[in-house]
């Protein structure tokens, strides 16, 4: 009898969920973590834009970066509740390529944000920061700005880890080719010969990794005089680091991410110019991609020249430089997330 | 206490000359053995100085300077600190996982009372080191009252503590400058005395408040765990509980006052954090709990409690960041000093079992 009580409430949910799907739009928005400022601003924007087009957004996120498990649970969620699309971060970008595999084959858009899956094709489209691009124009803007001395600089690079995640090597060999050195093999960062180079760390991305980094790096080469930071938090722990033996006013740093901290460090002279990526503007392309997809079937279609859909970066400096195009701080800050 | 020195010198004289026929067979590595069980810190310092000789040797004046010397200090001194609180917890046979959560959440609550609450930074400090206090209190009420294994209370508050950390705190970083501006005593363990620097300030030993803390924290825990009746009893404790409670022990106490210090020292383990990194980050921190295990296992100490000197736990934080400093200036790929550090922890787990051999 209870059995079949429970066997009639579940039918008469699963057709109210048909029902309800075949009425108005839905879309799914799976993040890394809630508590991460990048992933607060994409649900932001996110939702903003779901509401603008009347579409009844879910939202999902691991409990920690690198919680795989929640974000499996979440996409089977969405392919049972009959959502038109899903964009995730994905924190497995291998492991979670069969899960987004059962979301396709039930008919749904998926658009992978931020971080491309591994294969990148495995998602409908990714809407991304082109981290090369991002690397290329802080390359660039440290080469301007030392002018004849880049012949000889003296550059510390602080990357994010051992293992090399591909956001990792795109703004290393980013920085490094519009620096104007040879990268030599193009997929993987620490293989260059160019004697400018002084030292290779990696900091974890955080504040404490920034500063031991630095420390190890100086203690080998006290006369270093440009720091590449994978991202702000290490950009700030270098700056401490650089500060603790007096030279903090000598170094060029320059980074990548656009947080709001890292802006106001960019105005206060701790980091000399930043690329900014634009994460509400992820989220909101993609939700605009899923109603479009819901209406008459249309897919998304990468950037001209690249695999992914490229979501913009600009760099911002509180000193612009010739031949380099930047935004000024007030910009960055209006722009800014976290 | 000179009388007590003379009754110990007597023990020790008459125990040789007890043990003296039976021993005539021993051989140099019997002795050896022998040495290092009654004083367990023996191996890790002696690794601690063949290390920092071998990477003298091999690196030069690079890594032999007064500077680069400093520098592991200053580098160690967050861990050096969390491993003190760790060693109580773990000389009771427990262990905390929470240590690193209790840090992180310590320095965010330092943070904002000061920032977002507009609170003297006096209080907003004080308010950190009494969550820290509390925290481990709960842990050890947990250990104590409630009986539940340490392993699995502590894995528990762990994830409670991170979780409430980033809740509270909206993942927002408050930035060194602002700090140095509004509430320089948050940076207060970061502030830094110079011997025998350059001119332009370069080069010279650099020690941080925050490595002078580490230090004396460890000084004054050693001669608390030795010579008080408190530290005799966190041995005991963690040796045998029931033969502690029976010699009359209050295990209870004994076991929450230590996760209760091990809290309170781990909040300022957040203090000197600020004072290391210059700003407040709620990402910091995140390995500490398995970098002070580490740091308390090469240190000697044993996982089964009773047994290790908090002398040893310092030495073990200090051959990490040997290592860690050394192959870096080796020019070494980072990936090396975790294969290291890995085999560090092995032989140092196989020598504890064979120093145990001499007990049996």
């Amino acid at each position: 009898m209870k059995i079949l009580l429970a066997g009639t409430a579940l039918s008469v949910l699963a057709l109210a969920g048909a029902a309800s799907a075949q009425e108005s739009i839905s879309a799914c928005l799976i993040t890394k973590t809630e508590t991460n400022p990048f992933f607060v601003k994409m649900r932001e924007g996110a939702e903003a834009k779901a509401a603008e087009l009347g579409i009844t957004l879910s939202s999902f996120a691991g409990t920690v970066d690198g919680d795989h498990e929640s974000q499996v649970q979440a996409i089977e969620t969405c392919i049972a509740s009959g959502a038109s699309g899903i964009l995730i971060a994905a924190s497995d970008t291998s492991a979670i390529v069969s899960s987004i595999q059962q979301a396709r084959d039930a008919g749904l858009l998926v658009i992978a944000l931020d971080t491309p899956l591994n294969p990148s094709d495995a998602a409908d489209a990714t809407f991304a920061t082109d981290n090369f691009q991002a690397g290329l124009l802080i390359g660039q803007y440290a080469a301007a700005a030392l002018g004849e001395e880049a012949a000889d600089a003296r550059i510390a690079m602080l990357n994010l880890g051992v293992n090399q995640p591909t956001v990792d090597v795109l703004r290393n060999q980013g920085f490094l080719t519009g620096f104007g050195i040879d990268v030599g093999d193009p997929n993987r960062w620490g293989d260059e010969t160019d004697p400018r180079i002084v030292g290779q760390d990696v900091t974890a991305g955080n504040e404490e990794g920034g500063r031991t980094a630095m420390e190890n790096i100086l203690a080998a080469n006290p006369d270093v005089n440009v720091v590449y930071t994978i991202n702000e938090p290490s950009a700030a722990g270098a700056y401490e680091a650089l500060r603790a033996v007096g030279r903090e006013n000598e170094v060029l740093i320059v980074s990548v991410d656009g947080g709001c901290p890292g802006v106001q460090n960019v105005r206060d002279g701790v980091i000399a110019a930043t690329s900014q990526q634009y994460p509400l503007q992820m989220a909101a392309l993609g939700i605009e991609a899923i109603y479009q997809y819901a209406q008459d079937g249309t897919l998304p279609e990468p950037t001209e020249g690249k695999d992914f859909f490229d979501t913009g970066v600009a760099l911002v400096a509180a000193e612009p430089v010739e031949g380099v195009e930047s935004i000024s701080v007030e910009e960055g800050l209006e722009l800014c997330w976290g | 206490m000179s009388g007590s020195d003379n009754f110990e010198a007597v023990v020790r004289e008459r125990r040789t000359e007890a043990v003296a026929e039976f021993q005539q067979d021993r051989t140099l590595l019997h002795r050896f053995q022998h040495a290092l069980h009654v004083t367990p810190a023996l191996v890790p310092m002696i690794v601690l100085a063949a290390s920092i000789l071998l990477f003298g040797v091999v690196i030069g004046g690079r890594f032999f300077s007064a500077s680069s010397l400093t520098l592991i200090l200053q580098q160690v001194q967050i861990v050096g600190i969390v491993a003190a609180a760790q060693t109580l917890v773990i000389l009771t046979a427990g262990i905390d996982l929470s240590v690193g959560a209790i840090t992180v959440l310590s320095s965010v609550v330092m943070g904002q009372f000061a920032f977002r609450y507009g609170l003297p930074t006096e209080v907003a400090i004080l308010a950190g080191l009494t969550l820290g206090l509390l925290l481990g209190a709960m842990n050890g009420w947990l250990v104590a009252v409630m009986k539940l294994p340490p392993f699995i209370v502590t894995l528990g508050t762990w994830q409670i503590i991170l979780a409430a950390n980033y809740l509270y705190s909206r993942n927002e970083t408050i930035r060194a400058q602002e700090i140095a501006a509004e509430a320089p005593l948050l940076q207060f363990f970061g502030r830094t005395f110079r011997i025998g620097a350059d001119e332009a300030g370069r080069g010279g030993a650099t020690f941080t408040y925050g490595v002078i803390f580490m230090i004396l924290l460890v000084l004054l825990l050693a001669y608390a765990l030795r010579h008080t009746a408190w530290g005799r009893h966190v041995y005991a404790v963690g040796d045998d509980p029931e033969a502690a409670q029976l010699s009359g022990v209050n295990v209870r106490r004994t076991l929450i006052s230590v996760y209760a210090l091990s809290g309170l020292i781990c909040a300022f383990a957040g203090w000197a954090l600020i004072g290391r990194i210059g700003s407040v980050s709620p990402t910091s921190g995140a390995e500490l709990n398995i970098q002070s295990i580490t740091a308390v296992v090469i240190g000697g100490i044993s996982l089964f409690g009773g047994r290790g000197s908090i002398l040893g736990a310092l030495c073990g934080a200090l051959i990490v960041g040997v290592f860690s400093l050394g192959l870096r200036l080796m020019g070494a790929d980072a990936q090396w000093t975790f294969l290291f550090i890995g085999v560090l922890i092995i032989v140092a787990v196989a020598v504890d079992q064979w120093i145990r051999k001499v007990a049996a």
